[in-house]
């Protein structure tokens, strides 16, 4: 029960944390003071706090876009295991579930952005579709390689002990992990549409992909949108971070608060990445998505079952 | 007749499919009580049909019934598990489609097609239950061919518009060469077991037999079914046919080739081993390139055809895996694959249907079946566009609807075959993730640009809402769709039954319910729903306390509806991905000068095989045709000329050359 509602503190607390910590590395990278660490916090509270403008256009798939999102990615949320211990909602074919809410909740930022009408809204929709069709393969060979490794069909045995690094002794044998971490990676900074797929600080609409399919959403459900992409980066963020973690013989609560510092570095790591690095040319990012389904399938053909 | 009533309820339903277009042809042409009378037929011969059906399903035995037929012997109809199975959708869906047909085709303003249609239609339906319940090769061909001519009446429908009779002549070939390679199959199972009984044959038949059989199979059943290089038939044949036709058509009758390839599968023994990983490649390869397809068209019902190549596609990489794990003695391979393929079946037939039907709404609100010309019917038809919204997320396999019910249980085969060591196959598995993107993709095209946004043209601005007769067969479709995706586990004895049925040693003791977690998987997917309605709740006092403002366009002084997002604009980026694969029209040539040449934009892709391979083919066999033709014109003078060059060849041919010559030489 404890471990639950760790897992639960921290999945529902600690989102809005992250994009903080991204931006306040990206400041200091760049000679800046930045803005404090917890103003993720103060924004949602005051988008919260303000009232609604809906266009005159969109209907009630506008308002359900952010809603289900938020549901979906919630929901992923408690299939990820974050201690040593299995996750709270964890069964055979978990890992299918986990990418197919990702995908309803694609579905439904999509058709949301379309209901504005906006030409704009319609051009980060539409790229949003089509890295998603890469991005998906990069995911399932990843699992593939997971559950061929760990003999599991839960992502709470994928990512648990059998999978971790910790039992391959061997550089060889670490090198299918490395390539699916890398794999996961890439695939974490599409998702979440960070540097170089997509630039979540540029104010030119024409190059945007996720903010462009938000920009007609304001107040409480700009907060929602805002609080669930925060938490999309958690979620994988502690994918990777329960990946790359041998938590063996941990209190379930401390592995849980370990595997969240973890996140909270990954992101600091992000920060750094995007403060070197420019978007990728629109036309170059299936190029580097692809190069991610080719490191997840390496990973696969390398990866050899536990002993 | 032995055993159970669920045959006579079966029959009984047929033959009142069948009679439900009669009366009206004793009727006058504009008289509303024929097509009422029918429909009335129809739904009273779904109810009867699917109680029999779903009572059937649940018969551990098989119930036949004795007909005397002395020429072929042994037991002409019965009903198994599998029959009944199949029989469900078909009674469901006829039933529904024909009391949507009364606000979508009604009589009084359809007078010179709406007798045809009535009458067709109901034979169509009985066709397909008369080939499911055939035990016996003769009957089912007669059913097969009685569904392809029916299918081909009501696909040629209104055979005043040209699009329509080609798609029908397409159709009526495409129909006539599976039956041509049905023939050939069943007169080879003649050969191989001595009688035209579709009796499950286990005795000393080669692996080259049975590998020669399920080839006929797959080409024959394949052909109705829609796999990918025989699918050419299969858009334009549901784009011209009446939108509730097309749902039978694309939901049900495609599924014949599905239940035909089943059964054949398993009458005989287990095939060799590559058939699985064969089967598998090519229902990966119908998936993808189906839903390829589909994103490149702009037309809302050839889009929905499309996406039925894809679903065939997945259903037969269930089959596929259900097939490997067979031939390997697998029996959790073979159980989960098997309930994907069945539940996929059942799952594409209530999805598509609706769908197809949401289109039909649209096109009789709007006239155009051109995506683009549509937009904004979400705020004038909002019944419609909520259903056909949830049919779509139904079809991209998302949560808490039912399609991914279906495809988890293929991915779990996938996955457990992993596990036993046949990583190749596993590959299927990224390939039906990339399946399942780009359906999203091309369904949040189809939904975004045809219900959302702003109207794109008169006819969209001016669209009505569906009356309720529309609207119910819709709901109850929706409504189905949402229960077996939230209740998965209450299928687990339907799809157990089934499998039990087929007779495979492997399927006896394994149930679907225990090898996947259904149960936790629709409560997962209800608690996705429940989180998603408390959230709406928290919110719902500041949305309905909304100010309501134009669209934020990023400072355009006067946004505009053609400013919209396109469905074009929408699928560029994914249809150049499958470039290789799509007949993309050439790129416009660019506008050069002060006063630049007209140019116009096509962004629709044809068909690659129609258009590509099997158009050529018979331009080629036509021009061959054509120098023939000037040999044989009918005119008796040609002719009384061949006469004669023919007498003076015989008259040459008879004349002793050899002894003037001869003799000229000596002289």
């Amino acid at each position: 029960m404890l471990a639950f509602l760790v897992h639960a503190g921290i999945l529902l607390a600690l989102p809005p944390l992250l994009p903080g910590i991204i931006s306040k590395t990206k400041a200091l990278a760049a000679g800046r003071r930045g803005a404090p660490l917890l103003q993720g916090y103060r924004d949602i509270a005051k988008l919260l706090r303000k009232s609604l403008v809906l266009s005159g256009t969109t209907g009630w798939v506008f308002v359900a876009g952010p809603i289900v999102g938020a549901a979906a990615v919630a929901l992923a949320g408690f299939l990820i295991p974050l201690g040593p211990s299995p996750a709270p909602l964890a069964f055979a074919g978990d890992m299918l579930l986990f990418a197919y809410l990702f995908g309803l909740a694609r579905f439904f930022a999509i058709v949301a952005a379309l209901d504005t009408g906006s030409a704009f809204e319609g051009m980060g929709s539409s790229r949003e579709a089509f890295f998603a069709c890469l991005t998906e393969p990069a995911i399932l060979l990843a699992f593939l390689a997971l559950s061929k490794r760990s003999l599991s069909l839960s992502l709470s045995g994928m990512l648990g002990a059998a999978g971790g690094w910790a039992s391959t002794g061997s550089i060889a044998g670490a090198a299918p992990f490395v390539l699916v971490c890398l794999g996961l990676f890439v695939v974490l900074l599409a998702e979440t549409c960070r540097l170089p797929v997509d630039d979540p600080t540029t104010h030119l609409e024409l190059t945007m992909i996720h903010e462009a399919m938000v920009l007609d959403h304001g107040g409480p459900l700009l907060a929602l949108v805002e609080y669930s992409s925060a938490m999309k980066l958690l979620v994988l963020e502690s994918l990777l971070a329960r990946l790359v973690l041998p938590l063996v013989s941990l209190p379930a609560w401390l592995g849980c608060c370990l595997s969240a510092a973890v996140a909270l570095a990954l992101s600091a790591a992000i920060g750094v990445l995007e403060s070197g690095m420019a978007r990728l040319k629109m036309r170059r990012v299936p190029y580097l998505l692809t190069g991610a389904i080719l490191l997840c399938g390496s990973s696969f053909i390398l990866m050899g079952a536990a002993a | 007749m032995t055993g159970d009533p669920s045959l006579v309820f079966v029959l009984a339903a047929a033959l009142l499919a069948a009679a439900s277009g009669l009366p009206g042809l004793f009727m006058r042409r504009d008289s509303p009580w024929s097509q009422r009378i029918a429909t009335a037929l129809m739904a009273l011969a779904g109810a009867l049909g699917v109680w029999g059906a779903l009572r059937g399903i649940f018969e551990p035995a098989s119930i036949s019934c004795e007909l005397p037929w002395r020429a072929v012997g042994g037991s002409l109809l019965g009903l198994d598990p599998l029959s009944a199975f199949f029989l469900v959708p078909v009674f469901l869906v006829g039933a529904l489609a024909s009391i949507y047909g009364l606000g979508y085709w009604p009589q009084a303003r359809n007078a010179r097609t709406a007798r045809r249609l009535q009458l067709f239609f109901g034979l169509l339906v009985a066709a397909m239950a008369l080939l499911l319940v055939a035990r016996q090769a003769l009957a089912f061909l007669a059913g097969w061919e009685a569904m392809a001519l029916a299918a081909f009446f009501l696909v040629g429908l209104e055979d005043e518009r040209a699009e329509s009779r080609r798609a029908g002549m397409v159709f009526l070939l495409a129909a006539h060469a599976s039956t041509l390679v049905l023939f050939g199959l069943f007169l080879l199972w003649r050969q191989l077991t001595g009688s035209f009984e579709l009796e499950a044959f286990y005795g000393s038949l080669g692996g080259a037999s049975v590998g020669c059989l399920l080839f006929l199979g797959l080409v024959g059943f394949g052909l109705k079914a829609g796999i990918m290089p025989l699918h050419f038939w299969l858009p334009g044949a549901h784009a011209a046919a009446p939108s509730h036709v097309s749902a039978l058509l694309s939901g049900v009758v495609l599924k014949m080739g599905i239940y035909g390839l089943l059964r054949l599968a398993f009458l005989l023994p287990a095939a060799p081993t590559a058939w699985g990983g064969a089967v598998l490649a090519l229902g990966s390869i119908s998936g993808l390139l189906g839903v390829a397809f589909a994103l490149a068209q702009h037309d809302i019902k050839k889009l929905l055809a499309y996406h039925s190549v894809e679903n065939i596609g997945i259903i037969l990489m269930g089959l596929g895996v259900a097939l490997s794990g067979r031939s390997t003695g697998r029996p959790a391979l073979l159980a989960l694959g098997l309930a994907g393929c069945l539940l996929h079946v059942w799952n594409h037939g209530l999805f598509k249907s609706l769908l197809f039907l949401g289109s039909g709404s649209v096109v009789r609100a709007t006239g155009t079946r051109a995506i683009d010309r549509l937009g904004g019917l979400g705020r004038r038809m909002p019944w419609t566009a909520a259903l056909f919204l949830a049919g779509a997320v139904a079809i991209c396999g998302l949560p808490p609807l039912n399609g991914f019910v279906s495809e988890f249980l293929i991915y779990l085969g996938l996955f457990k075959g992993l596990l036993a060591g046949s990583s190749t196959a596993a590959l299927a598995a990224p390939v039906l993730a990339m399946i399942g993107a780009l359906a999203l993709a091309c369904f949040a095209k189809a939904a975004g640009t045809a219900f959302l946004g702003e109207p794109r043209s008169p006819e969209a601005e001016g669209a009505r809402e569906s009356p309720v007769s529309m609207l119910l067969p819709m709901m109850i479709l929706g409504a189905l769709c949402a229960f077996i995706g939230l209740a998965p586990l209450l299928l687990a004895p339907v799809l157990d039954s089934v499998g039990s049925s087929l007779g495979d040693p492997l399927l006896g003791s394994t149930g679907v319910g225990s090898l996947a977690p259904l149960g936790t998987l629709g409560a997962a997917s209800a608690a996705a729903l429940a989180i998603a309605v408390a959230l709406a709740l928290a919110f719902s006092r500041k949305i309905r306390g909304a100010r309501l403002g134009p669209t934020w366009d990023c400072g355009y002084a006067r946004p505009e509806a053609r400013m919209q997002y396109s469905s074009s604009s929408f699928a560029r980026g994914m249809a150049g991905m499958f470039g290789w694969a799509l007949r993309l029209p050439k790129e416009p040539r660019k506008l050069k000068g002060a006063y630049p040449e007209p140019a116009r934009l096509e962004t629709e892709a044809g068909d690659a095989v129609l258009d590509g391979a099997l158009e050529p083919a018979f331009r080629g066999l036509e021009r061959l045709s054509r120098f023939l033709h000037r040999f044989q014109q009918g005119l008796a003078q040609k002719y009384l000329l061949y006469i004669l060059i023919a007498l003076a060849l015989l008259a040459i041919a008879s004349l002793p050359l050899d002894r003037i010559l001869g003799r000229a030489a000596g002289g």
